[in-house]
């Protein structure tokens, strides 16, 4: 015998016929669902980037985006610019070969941790160093979440991963220390909740001249916080209630730490000429 | 902007007129790391290319270089990269990027002695096979090999017209002799060079299928900026160029990337015979053994023992159909290159059974002698 399905009744207000997303002319609808776990932070700062991205006003066709490989360095794969997914690490050299030949683009560099501090290191330091007119946005999510959760760079000290199944023996970068002492002259943090300060801090960096760096802490729950036995919801009260904003703070007091309060804010924004402009100045000598 | 050709007779080495070829190609973007013996190139390029309205940018490390060159690619740039061994060895992985993302550059790999840093400002001819096979996975791509500072300028230009035409990394499979040898280059009037420039797109833009085949397999290429949000990614993809983990996708993109090179075998092959008309005995080779190779074979000719060179321009893809044509009529094939056997084998592969093939190698470090040749001609034949 057939049962009969049932439809279950609404009880919220009918949709309107055209229910169209405030970000969907930046989005390929197409592509989605994307790939993201429930409870992940990745999508929260994507929206935010995009909502930047359209608060300058700037021309969409004056956008780039470049993603390295992991969870964040799907984010080229769904914004409807000319994106590119590079490989693993590589994404800061792939944005600096566009943006020096065609220095009229917005390049925006969106990855993870992994991919921009260990297997990218060197790309950020350098890029940071020549003060390349790029973005770099970096969801920072304590982990490599996209192959399962392994120790990064960036893992706090004594964590649990799956490959240190005894704790982390190694202490995590400060970044933005990191990207201070090498030259970035736009840098922020904030973290996945902060979407307000995160757009406004999006749309400063892209229109900052030179090396803008944005840290966002981020939630990883199937890979960085189940195995360290914490909520995710109270790692992201932890987002709310233990950090402190203190723009331009002491850069050496930006380690992660909760139980000391972590640092949010924008602690540089300085301006210093770019490589394209200079390189322009010299075509013309 | 039409490219500032240095029109006229000059003096110079292979790297330098490897620069000069690519700045008459119209390469306008070049990322550098320095490592001898082809340090030059990027020397000359840092020199020249700002002058062209173009960029030279330094990175910190050989794979950064491949990889800006690819970024500038698609803002519509001509770009390339020069390297030796060991930089070699580490932009693989980005040349497997350019392949599946169809990406046009042109890699210089001024070969020297190795493996390891090995020996850095003597020459050898031991990656010809990393160049065919040096990135994971399974591909088709365009090695060249110049066998003086005439054909670094000449094959430069064919290098990126190649690129271009098919959307393919092309290597430059060049030596540190050659790289280093300074030898007069004639340098034609620009209207005399023949340059080619991608496929480009037309139509609607919403519409644009950015890895939808053209006629000869080679999809059209957007820019960045012109609003045809093409999305790129290393990952397998379908026509739209988003990714498709499955099995059918995988096996139409690599269908097709493997076949633009494999159907086009006539178009991109590019060999030379010397006295082969009459050739007993069939002398393979290229870059600058291909130059012992001529003097042995000129030799042996005096010696009464007909000797021809099959000299090997194009070195991948391999000219197979050309070398099993002569299995048919020769006595036998000698491979004379500097390393312990690649080329060789491809040869050997080819000739088969019907005739026997034979190596001149040499473990690096200097050019082999036209005796070494004529001694194993004599042995053997």
């Amino acid at each position: 015998m057939a049962i009969a399905k049932r439809q279950p009744k609404s009880t919220s207000a009918p949709l309107s016929p055209d229910p169209k997303h405030p970000l969907e002319d930046l989005i390929r609808m197409e592509r989605i669902p994307h790939i993201w776990c429930p409870g992940c932070g990745v999508g929260t700062v994507f929206s935010a980037c995009l909502s930047a991205i359209q608060q300058t006003g700037i021309d969409y066709r004056k956008f780039s985006m470049v993603s390295g490989i992991g969870c964040s360095g799907r984010g080229a794969g769904y914004v409807r610019l000319d994106s590119f997914h590079t490989t693993h690490g590589r994404a800061i050299p792939f944005a600096t070969g566009i943006k020096m030949a065609d220095p009229s683009l917005n390049v925006i560099v969106f990855s993870g941790d992994g991919d921009l501090f260990a297997i990218g290191g060197n790309h950020f330091i350098h890029a940071a160093r020549r003060n390349m007119d790029i973005t770099v946005i970096c969801v920072n999510n304590f982990i490599y979440g996209m192959t399962g959760g392994q120790v990064a760079a960036t893992t706090p000290h004594m964590a649990k991963s799956s490959t240190t199944p005894f704790g982390n023996p190694d202490s995590p970068f400060n970044l933005p220390l990191l990207a201070i002492a090498s030259g970035a002259t736009y840098v922020a943090r904030w973290t996945m909740i902060h979407s307000r300060d995160l757009t406004l801090a999006f749309e400063e960096a892209i229109g900052h001249r030179g090396f803008s760096f944005i840290e966002v802490l981020s939630p990883c729950p199937i890979n960085y916080t189940r195995r360290n036995k914490i909520k995710t919801m109270d790692m992201v009260r932890q987002f709310h209630n233990n950090t402190i904003i203190k723009n331009h703070a002491n850069p050496s007091e930006l380690d992660i730490d909760f139980q000391k309060g972590v640092v949010l804010g924008k602690f540089m924004d300085i301006d210093k000429p770019t490589p394209d402009e200079i390189l322009a100045k010299l075509r013309n000598q | 902007m039409e490219p500032k050709v240095l029109t006229g007779e000059h003096f110079i080495n292979g790297d330098e007129a490897c620069a000069e070829g690519a700045i008459a190609a119209g390469c306008t973007f070049f990322g550098a790391y320095p490592i001898t013996p082809a340090t030059e190139v990027a020397e000359r390029m840092a020199e020249r290319l700002p002058d062209q309205g173009g960029t030279f940018i330094q990175m910190e490390d050989e794979i950064a270089a491949i990889t800006s060159i690819l970024g500038a690619a698609w803002t519509g740039a001509k770009s390339m990269t020069a390297t030796s061994g060991p930089g070699f060895s580490l932009m693989m992985e980005t040349v497997g990027l350019a392949v599946v993302t169809e990406t046009p550059c042109v890699v210089v790999n001024v070969q020297r002695g190795g493996p390891s840093t090995g020996l850095p400002t003597m020459g050898a001819q031991g990656d010809m096979m990393q160049a065919r096979w040096g990135s994971h996975g399974d591909y088709e791509i365009i090695a060249i090999a110049p066998s003086s500072p005439q054909e670094m300028f000449d094959l430069t230009i064919e290098a990126f017209n190649l690129s271009e035409k098919y959307r393919v990394p092309v290597f430059i499979m060049s030596d540190e002799v050659v790289g280093h040898m300074s030898e007069k280059v004639v340098i034609p009037k620009a209207s005399k060079i023949k340059t080619v420039s991608r496929p480009r797109p037309s139509g609607r833009k919403d519409r644009f299928k950015p890895y939808q085949p053209g006629p000869n397999g080679v999809p059209p290429m957007a820019t960045i900026g012109e609003g045809y949000n093409v999305h790129v990614t290393g990952l397998t993809h379908d026509e739209q160029g988003y990714p498709v983990m499955s099995v059918d996708t995988q096996k139409e993109m690599m269908t097709r990337l493997i076949g633009k090179i494999r159907n086009n075998l006539d178009d991109i092959i590019r060999t030379e015979s010397y006295l082969l008309d009459d050739a007993d005995i069939v002398i393979v080779s290229y870059g600058v053994s291909a130059r012992t190779s001529y003097t042995a074979v000129e030799q042996l000719r005096g010696m009464g023992i007909r000797a021809g060179l099959f000299r090997l321009i194009t070195v991948w893809p391999f000219p197979e159909k050309q070398i099993r044509e002569l299995a048919t009529r020769v006595k036998g094939f000698v491979t004379v290159e500097i390393n312990m056997g690649q080329i060789c084998r491809e040869v050997e592969r080819c000739a088969g059974s019907k005739v026997p093939s034979y190596l001149v190698g040499h473990t690096g470090g200097t050019v082999i002698t036209p005796d070494a040749v004529i001694q194993l001609i004599k042995e053997v034949f």
